[in-house]
């Protein structure tokens, strides 16, 4: 089923992607083209077969908590595009 | 290889090659650095290999190199240039995924692959070009332009290592390192007539490897022989406290399983990867391996079937882009990357993103994202997770009874420039081949296998889970018997003359 204009700008919006108006059109053809081809998943029979998140067997991977020294506050800000001080400077959240 | 070989020379040589001239005092690491950089500046222009070349401390490696080397202390890797894919990290060197979003950012940290490189005392070169964010079989989504294939400037190089097979192919480089989460390294490897190898999910750490879909990616080698590839192969993989996906099983001695030959292999050829859409050249040269397989004493089962791998592709293009919108959620312009400047938050947020990354990020992004959303969950993501065991369980059977599976690493050869970016699904159909191992998590390696129009042509090996040593020491074997490896493109002696 082809996806619509709207849903397309619904799944940008859960992934807080600004998309202009002239792509919405081109999404939703280039989507609907590909979501066409995972209809074939749909004559594998998976009754009782467990899903795989990862391909080989290793499961609860744990460590001692050691302390050890972190990174610097330098280093963290070394990439930051706005920062005051030892803070980062972002917008409002609360408005 | 004489005493009296230069190091512009040696750039047409192996890095174990290199290696050896480098301990026997034939030039030093600086020289090779210098004739290496020179080499490469040279092709830049017509390759786009490279979005950041390493001079400074190229040759600052190559001086600590040297006094290793005079110190008696060298590893074989020791001095030996290598390229590393832009989405590894190399700690204050800009390292960006070939994306506006991370133009200027500088890691604060080694990735584990490049920190044992260095104590391997390797020279970086540079960080060479790919897809953003890996997303891509052709090298032409890049922030920073397409690389182009040294057989012909008109086509891709394959993706989304394109730029390390590119320069290890045009003989810049002897090694390089890519990254392959559905062919990435193998792709590009046939399309540029060199060794790939994919490891075992697992068997490579991926700490500090910018993510793109968690549970398919590996760092892995390039090389134009397989004893390089063991080299290289063996410096990088082991377990890492970092990576709590590496496997915690020892590293075998990759050079020790070279030069037992072909005799007695059972090699099965699935069916599946033999497409109605692969061209006539690709077959003949793969069914000419396969001959060169057979002569050498390997057995050949040509009655093997893996009938899920059919659903791969759908498989990877639900699986991949859905760990990828979870994994580039955090370029949100606050902490790092690109920033746009605006009145609100969220509009800063999202604009942020919107205008950092580029149309086939953007395009998975939204698959991801729609694929995990409420509602289409389990029709696709759960789905695509129980399909993706079927095709395991397959791989698993295939192995009970087999040592390799071979296969054509691509349908197709190099194809043009612009021939299929506007097209996704024809894009995404080049990596048919490949992708279904990735999904199983198990080591491939592609090697050159002859010529379709003047291109080069890639065979593909696939072996079980950590038998590596399996497909290292088939190549070897293979490239023993046939000399395909050895040819070199036209663009090497452009460069070369400068």
């Amino acid at each position: 089923m082809p996806l619509t204009d709207d849903e397309v700008r619904h799944i940008a919006r859960l992934a807080r992607l600004g998309i202009e108006d002239d792509e919405v059109a081109r999404l939703r053809d280039q989507l609907s083209t590909i979501l066409e081809h995972f209809d074939v998943l749909s004559t594998f029979d998976t009754e009782g077969v467990p899903p795989t998140a990862q391909s080989f067997d290793l499961a609860n991977v744990e460590r001692d908590d050691e302390p050890r020294p972190s990174v610097s506050r330098d280093d963290v800000f070394l990439n930051a595009p706005r920062s005051e001080g030892p803070y980062l400077r972002v917008r409002a959240v609360l408005e | 290889m004489t005493s009296g070989t230069t190091p512009e020379q040696a750039l047409d040589l192996t890095a174990h090659e290199q290696g050896a001239l480098l301990r026997s005092g034939a030039f030093t690491a600086r020289a090779l650095a210098d004739a290496t950089l020179a080499r490469v500046r040279a092709q830049e222009p017509a390759l786009n290999a490279y979005i950041t070349l390493m001079d400074e401390e190229a040759r600052q490696q190559a001086d600590a190199a040297d006094l290793r080397l005079r110190a008696g202390d060298a590893a074989p890797l020791t001095g030996v240039p290598v390229g590393i894919k832009d989405l590894i990290s190399t700690r204050g060197v800009q390292t960006t995924a070939a994306s506006r979003m991370l133009t200027g950012f500088r890691p604060i940290v080694d990735a584990t692959v490049t920190r044992k490189l260095r104590e391997a005392g390797a020279v970086f070169i540079g960080k060479t070009n790919l897809d953003e964010f890996a997303m891509g079989s052709s090298t032409e989504h890049s922030a920073f332009g397409a690389t182009k294939n040294p057989w012909d400037l008109e086509r891709v190089p394959g993706g989304s290592s394109g730029g390390s097979a590119a320069t290890v192919a045009a003989r810049g480089v002897a090694l390089a390192l890519g990254t392959d989460t559905g062919g990435s390294i193998r792709q590009p490897a046939a399309l540029c007539g060199i060794l790939g190898l994919k490891p075992t999910y697992g068997r490579v750490s991926r700490f500090g490897v910018i993510a793109f879909a968690s549970s398919l990616e590996q760092v892995g080698p390039f090389a134009r022989d397989a004893e390089d590839l063991a080299l290289l192969l063996g410096t990088i993989a082991g377990h890492d406290a970092m990576d709590a996906t590496t496997a915690p099983a020892p590293v075998p001695d990759y050079a020790a399983t070279l030069g037992r030959g072909l005799d007695g292999l059972r090699v099965g050829v699935p069916r599946e990867f033999f497409v109605d859409g692969m061209e006539p050249g690709v077959r003949e040269a793969v069914e000419r391996a396969i001959e060169v397989f057979a002569a050498q004493g390997a057995i050949i089962d040509r009655d093997v079937s893996l009938p899920s791998v059919a659903a791969a592709l759908p498989v990877y293009y639900i699986i991949a882009p859905s760990e990828a919108s979870a994994n580039l959620a955090r370029y949100d312009g606050v902490k790092y990357g690109y920033h746009y400047e605006s009145d609100s938050m969220w509009n800063e947020m999202e604009q942020s993103r919107g205008r950092g990354f580029g149309d086939e990020v953007k395009r998975r992004i939204m698959i991801g994202t729609y694929a995990l959303s409420a509602g289409y969950y389990d029709a696709y993501y759960l789905k695509a997770q129980k399909v993706r065991t079927l095709i395991r369980r397959e791989f698993e059977r295939a192995f009970a009874t087999h040592d390799l599976l071979l296969t054509p690493t691509s349908p197709n050869v190099a194809f043009r420039i612009g021939e299929k970016i506007g097209d996704p699904v024809a894009m995404y159909l080049n990596d048919l081949c490949t992708i279904p191992v990735n999904i199983a998590g198990n080591p491939a390696v592609s090697i050159p296998c002859g010529f379709s129009e003047g291109l080069p042509v890639g065979l593909q090996l696939i072996s079980g889970m950590f038998e590596e040593g399996a497909l290292l020491r088939a190549a070897q074997a293979y490239g023993s018997a046939t000399d395909w490896h050895r040819r070199a493109p036209e663009a090497t002696r452009e460069g070369a003359s400068s």
